[in-house]
C-alpha cells in the first residue's frame, strides 16, 4: 500500500513526463523517433487498405459493370445521335459548296441574269439525256434558256411547265451546238451522242487543234450565249481524205453528279429558221 | 376502281424511276418500273383492266418523257398485247411468262423508241443502242421482275377477289 502522499509524487512525476513529451514533440525533437514507429504501421495500413480496396471491388463488381453497361448504351445513343449530326452537316457544307461556286459564277458573269434550279430527276427514256429542274413558267423560265453551272455549259430549256422544267443536256443524241476552239479559234459543231460523250464535228482541216484546247461557245446560230465553257479537247482525228477534222471532248461539267443548275434568263434564243435558205420550185 | 388505281401507282412509280431509277444505269440502260406494271398487270389471270393500265401508263409516261408524242402509249399497248397473249398461253407458269413478257416486252418497247427517235431525226445508232442500252435494260427489268409480279400479284389479288364455292 502506497502512501497518499507518494501518489501525489508519481502523479506530478507523470504529468511533468507527459507535458516534457508534449514539449518535445511541439519542439520536433520527437520526429526521428516517430518515423521509426510510424513507418511500419503505415506500410502495414498500406497493404491491408489495398486489399481491402481489391476485395471491396471486387464484390462491388456486379453494380458498377450494370451502371457502366448502361452509360455505354447511352453514350452509343449519343455517338449514333452525333454521326446523324455530322452527315446533315456534311451534306450542307456540300451543298453550300455548289452554292457558293454557283454564286462565284454569277458574279463572274455580271452580264448574265440567273434563276437557280434543283436537278429533281432525269428522263424516262435511256435513249435521252434530259434532266428536270424545279423551275418553270411561275420563276421566269421559258424555252430555249442556256443552263449552265459554275463549271460550264450543262444544256439548255427543252420544255416547260409551271413548276418544273425539262433540260437537253448537251451530251443528248441529238443536241446540236456551234463551238470555238480556243486558242485556235476554229469552228465547229458540238454534238452529243448516245454514250454520253461529245464530240466536235465540221473543224476546218487548215486548223491546229491540240488536245487540251479549250471548247467554248461561239454564239453562231444564237441558240447561245457566246464564250461559255464546254469542255477539252481528249483527241483529234484528222484524215487527209476527209472535208474536216473531228475532235472528241472532255467535258466540264460532271452530268452524273448535277445537283444544281443556273438558267440564264435574260439570254433569248433567236430563231433563224426564217432566214434559212430554202430551195424554191421552178 | 382497278382503272383508278393505276393513276396513283403509276405517279409514284414515275417519281422513283425519274427521281432514282434513272440515276442508277448499267453500261447505259435503266430499268422501266412502268413498264414492269404495265405486263405484271397485264399476266394476272383475273385482271380485266390491262388495256386501261396500258394506255393511262403510256399516257403519263409520254407526259414525262421527252420521247415523241405517242411513243411510249404506242410501245406500252403493245407490251399489253405481250402480256394478254402470254397470258392465255402459259398462264401456269406466271414467273415464265413475266420473264418471258418482260424480255420482248423491253426490246419492243426500246425498239420503238428508237425506231419513233430517228423518225424525228434524232439518229440513234441501232448498234450502240442495243449493245449499250437495251441489253443492260432487258437485264435490269428481268431483275426486278419478280418482285414487280408479286407485287401487283397481291394488288390483283385485292382488287379482284377468288369467288369461293359454296
Amino acid at each position: 500500500m502506497s502512501s497518499p502522499s507518494s501518489r501525489t509524487i508519481q502523479t506530478v512525476v507523470l504529468a511533468l513526463l507527459v507535458i516534457g513529451l508534449i514539449a518535445l514533440a511541439l519542439g520536433g525533437y520527437l520526429t526521428p523517433i516517430s518515423r521509426y514507429i510510424l513507418t511500419p504501421l503505415v506500410t502495414a495500413q498500406t497493404w491491408l487498405a489495398t486489399r481491402f480496396q481489391a476485395l471491396q471491388s471486387y464484390i462491388s463488381a456486379p453494380q458498377d459493370v450494370a451502371r457502366i453497361r448502361q452509360r455505354n448504351t447511352e453514350l452509343e445513343a449519343q455517338v449514333s445521335k452525333l454521326q446523324a449530326e455530322i452527315i446533315d452537316l456534311k451534306q450542307q457544307i456540300a451543298e453550300t459548296r455548289i452554292l457558293s461556286a454557283l454564286v462565284g459564277f454569277a458574279r463572274a458573269n455580271p452580264d448574265n441574269q440567273y434563276s437557280a434550279a434543283a436537278v429533281i430527276g432525269r428522263d424516262a427514256s435511256p435513249f435521252l439525256q434530259y434532266v428536270i429542274i424545279n423551275r418553270g413558267s411561275d420563276n421566269g423560265i421559258r424555252r430555249g434558256m442556256p443552263v449552265v453551272n459554275d463549271q460550264g455549259l450543262v444544256g439548255r430549256i427543252a420544255a416547260v411547265t409551271a413548276t418544273a422544267s425539262r433540260v437537253q443536256l448537251i451530251t443528248d443524241n441529238a443536241s446540236t451546238i456551234n463551238v470555238r476552239l480556243d486558242p485556235s479559234q476554229a469552228q465547229g459543231v458540238l454534238q452529243g451522242q448516245i454514250t454520253g460523250d461529245v464530240l466536235v464535228n465540221m473543224i476546218p482541216q487548215s486548223a491546229n487543234v491540240q488536245i487540251g484546247d479549250l471548247v467554248l461557245t461561239s454564239g453562231l446560230g444564237g441558240t447561245y450565249p457566246p464564250n461559255i465553257l464546254i469542255g477539252q479537247v481528249t483527241g483529234v482525228r484528222k484524215r487527209d481524205y476527209d472535208l474536216f477534222q473531228s475532235a472528241s471532248i472532255q467535258p466540264a461539267v460532271d452530268f452524273s453528279q448535277l445537283q444544281i443548275v443556273l438558267v440564264i434568263t435574260n439570254f433569248h434564243p433567236v430563231d433563224i429558221g426564217p432566214l434559212v435558205p430554202t430551195q424554191v420550185a421552178p | 376502281m382497278a382503272t383508278l388505281i393505276s393513276v396513283p401507282i403509276f405517279t409514284a412509280l414515275l417519281i422513283l424511276q425519274t427521281a432514282v431509277i434513272s440515276r442508277i444505269p448499267l453500261l447505259h440502260g435503266t430499268a422501266d418500273l412502268v413498264l414492269l406494271a404495265v405486263l405484271a398487270w397485264g399476266l394476272q389471270k383475273r385482271v380485266q383492266t390491262a388495256w386501261q393500265w396500258g394506255i393511262i401508263g403510256g399516257l403519263m409516261v409520254g407526259i414525262v418523257s421527252a420521247l415523241p408524242l405517242g411513243t411510249s402509249l404506242v410501245s406500252y399497248l403493245l407490251a399489253v398485247m405481250i402480256a394478254l397473249a402470254l397470258r392465255q398461253r402459259v398462264w401456269q407458269v406466271p414467273i415464265l411468262a413475266m420473264f418471258v413478257a418482260t424480255f420482248f416486252g423491253t426490246l419492243l418497247t426500246q425498239a420503238i423508241a428508237v425506231i419513233a427517235l430517228r423518225l424525228y431525226g434524232n439518229a440513234i445508232p441501232f448498234g450502240e443502242a442495243f449493245s449499250l442500252i437495251t441489253l443492260p435494260s432487258v437485264l435490269l427489268n428481268l431483275l426486278l421482275a419478280i418482285p414487280a409480279y408479286a407485287l401487283l400479284g397481291d394488288l390483283a389479288h385485292w382488287l379482284y377477289p377468288e369467288e369461293l364455292e359454296v
